[in-house]
């Protein structure tokens, strides 16, 4: 009989669904970073001027800027002159109707659970497809187009909505906020562009899926989401590559722009390939990701579910400046085998009677690392402002590691912030309790883990919910509550 | 329906079970007493296949099957039930999910398709009243924050659901106040028929006045010394476990 650490380890050790590939023609960039690189994206890119500007800007303070050395993991080495920043499927011509849309990628996305025929599609859900370096394919963009919605890809936004692009590109991530945000600006590809106008509450789900696929390239998107005055809309990414041995670095820009009383929602599950059981290979995934309650009474939540990745390092923050406003995140972290996750969030309390509420789940199997790293930061104008911070770390086996690092700066008497913290093992009492009631271990370890994180996963939409239970390794077939 | 021949256990490498013979048919309730460390607990958690206890000699029959060879899932699904001295809390699962989750898992190893949602509410329903379950607690996280008596009570439920051929009960009785073990034994009481054993694990006298066995059995140092009916209960009661050191000295 097998006891439950093994079957533990296997749990931990499982393979990477979704590590295949897809041959496909593709324009790549040869290898390197230099100027003419730029140039070279932002011409196949067809940018106006100030686009390139602004992206040679990045490049300057990025040669300028060294990499961080206050993580808790070892800096890999990364070399950025031996990747390659461009990579796209050939297109025989421009794409006016999905039908147009190269078979061989409607069936890498189908293959994803990521249907982009809209009538296959999960109603509700809008989905812009990246791959690699360029969007494939936005659905239901008609639709909410009627609706004054735009939801498109970064190079059509550029393209269809300059003035938009130009006035928000990098005003919550400025070109020049850290190494992996400067290397962004400067070579960045494609992403998802949304702008919610007035009033408007956003019928549908909006979604980016990105997938990489090319060997030794770098995926680099651009997320841009404006919320104007009292309008909403929850957004959703997911993410997946390829089992490749060697590294790849993802460093996406996400900047989110909430006006008076409206609301952006943005969802992560994020499950890029997080290498073998010997930590070989897996994506780097370095995220700058923040956004601003510009508006009174605005709110920004920050869901995330990271599950993949080889290191995991990202901070969502949210910078609170308007009265009243709200800044949410929740957060579950697996790592397993020898995968690492550094993250957090900060939130930055400026306006008045601002609050905050950060629900951390770190979950470390194998010989996992998993870092909490918060900043709550009360500015002298915040006054009453509120923080509720809850970091919990599940450990499962006894190689994994759980830390926390959490900051408080208040320069405000009246503001009230708080933070617990809890670590636990999942307990072979529990596993054999659940035993005993005809439950296999490996049904046992999901249905506790589960558990633990229901807090967060309460937080997902529903048709996403699902998929990240299951990344989770669980199975809820037929339950009910 | 199981049947224990020479069985030995070990724990740690200190032997805890020192050859154990137990006839249990359908339908019959047995119960087992002893004094503290006399290996009661040992007996159910090594019939329920806990990981670190060692089966070292003997062996187990359950109804046909060679109960040592099945892993403890394996056993709960063919018919084993253990309900625990100390039920375990795990936060975030619901009550509800939990058995569901463990009702399909069994109907899964016997070939039936998931209970469908409306029957599953309607079982839930009937056996909560069957067994005075509180119906608020069936939507909380599996036993967290339920008192000593709700998680007994919940163990009850669990054995209601689950319908298995042998409920085990472990000390049940230990922490419940006297309207609370009578409602448990009352719930037990309901369960009892001619397809379903028995056996009632009691360091006292006083559950047996609510649950009437049919054989009462006294295990001491690992070994059972005594076999009787439910007088021998009283007997133990008004005499206390000391004269048994004795007895043993004797065997």
């Amino acid at each position: 009989m097998r006891n439950s650490n093994e079957i533990i380890d296997d749990i931990a050790n499982k393979e990477y669904e979704y590590g295949f590939t897809t041959d496909i023609e593709m324009d790549i960039a040869p290898a390197g970073l230099n100027e003419d690189v730029i140039r070279f994206i932002s011409a196949k890119k067809e940018e106006p001027e100030w686009l390139l500007e602004w992206r040679l800007k990045g490049y300057q303070a990025f040669k300028k800027m060294q990499l961080p050395k206050w993580q808790h993991f070892d800096m890999p080495e990364m070399d950025f002159q031996k990747v390659s920043y461009y990579a796209a499927p050939k297109k025989k011509k421009q794409l006016n109707s999905l039908d147009e849309v190269d078979p061989e990628l409607l069936a890498t996305f189908e293959k994803l659970g990521i249907p982009l025929n809209e009538q296959k599609a999960l109603s509700g859900v809008a989905v812009d497809a990246v791959f690699d370096s360029v969007s494939v394919a936005t659905t239901f963009k008609g639709k909410l187009k009627e609706m004054g919605v735009i939801f498109c890809s970064f190079g059509e936004a550029v393209r269809e909505h300059p003035d938009l692009v130009k006035k928000y590109l990098g005003s919550v991530v400025p070109h020049s906020d850290n190494i992996f945000a400067a290397l962004n600006a400067a070579v960045f590809s494609d992403g998802s562009f949304v702008y919610i106008p007035k009033g408007v509450r956003c019928p549908m789900e909006l979604s980016t899926y990105f997938r990489i696929n090319a060997q030794n390239t770098g995926q680099f998107e651009r997320t841009l989401i404006i919320a104007d005055d009292n309008s909403y809309v929850s957004y959703l990414e997911g993410c997946t590559a390829p089992m490749r041995d060697e590294n790849q670095l993802h460093a996406a820009v996400v900047e989110l722009v909430a006006m008076d009383h409206a609301e952006i929602k943005y969802s992560t599950v994020q499950n890029w390939y997080p290498g073998d059981k010997d930590g070989k290979g897996g994506i780097y995934n370095f995220v700058t990701k923040r956004g601003i309650c510009k508006g009174n009474s605005s709110k920004i939540s920050w869901t995330q579910v990271e599950t993949g990745s080889a290191i995991t390092w990202k901070y969502p923050s949210v910078i609170l400046q308007g009265d009243d406003a709200m800044g949410e995140f929740y957060s579950v972290a697996v790592t397993r085998n020898k995968q690492i996750a550094d993250t957090g969030t900060k939130i930055y309390h400026l306006g008045r009677n601002t609050r905050s509420r950060i629900i951390s789940k770190g979950i470390s199997a194998g010989q996992g690392e998993n870092t909490y790293r918060g900043l709550v930061q009360v500015g002298p104008r915040a006054h009453n402002a509120r923080n509720f911070t809850q970091c919990d770390s599940l450990l499962i086996g006894n190689r994994c590691g759980a830390h926390t690092f959490p900051y408080i700066e208040s320069r405000n008497k009246s503001a009230t912030v708080e933070h617990e913290a809890t670590t636990s093992k999942i307990g072979e009492d529990q596993i054999f309790y659940l035993n005993q009631r005809g439950i296999d271990t490996e049904k046992a370890v999901a249905l506790i883990v589960n558990g633990y994180a229901k807090e967060v996963l309460n937080q997902l939409p529903m048709e996403f919910a699902v998929e990240a239970q299951k990344l989770l390794s669980i199975t809820l077939e037929g339950s009910v509550g | 329906m199981l049947t224990i021949k020479n069985l030995h256990a070990e724990v740690d490498g200190k032997e805890i079970l020192k050859g154990i013979d137990l006839e249990i048919r359908k339908g019959e309730v047995h119960a087992i007493m002893g004094p503290n460390g006399s290996g009661k607990s040992s007996l159910a958690s090594v019939l329920a296949g806990r990981e670190n206890y060692t089966v070292t000699q003997g062996e187990v029959n359950f109804d046909g099957k060679d109960l040592l060879e099945l892993s403890p899932e394996d056993r709960a699904r063919e018919g084993m039930f253990l309900a625990f001295q100390y039920p375990v809390e795990i936060p975030g699962v619901s009550n509800i999910n939990f058995l569901k989750t463990a009702l399909n898992e069994i109907r899964a190893y016997k070939g039936l398709p998931a209970m469908e949602a409306k029957e599953f509410l309607k079982l839930t329903k009937e056996k909560q009243q069957l067994v005075e379950f509180n119906a608020n607690l069936m939507n909380r996280s599996l036993n967290e924050g339920f008192s000593g008596g709700e998680k007994k009570r919940n163990e009850i439920l669990q054995l209601a659901m689950l319908d298995p051929k042998l409920g085990i009960l472990d000390e049940t009785d230990s922490g419940l106040d006297i309207d609370a073990l009578r409602i448990v034994a009352g719930g037990v009481n309901k369960l009892r028929g001619p397809e379903k054993s028995f056996l009632v694990i009691t360091h006292y006298q006083r559950l047996l006045d609510y649950i009437v066995p049919d054989f009462v059995h006294v295990l001491y140092n690992g070994r059972i010394v005594k076999t009787g009916t439910k007088e021998l209960a009283l007997e133990l009661e008004e005499k206390g476990y000391d004269w048994l050191k004795e007895a043993e000295v004797h065997v």
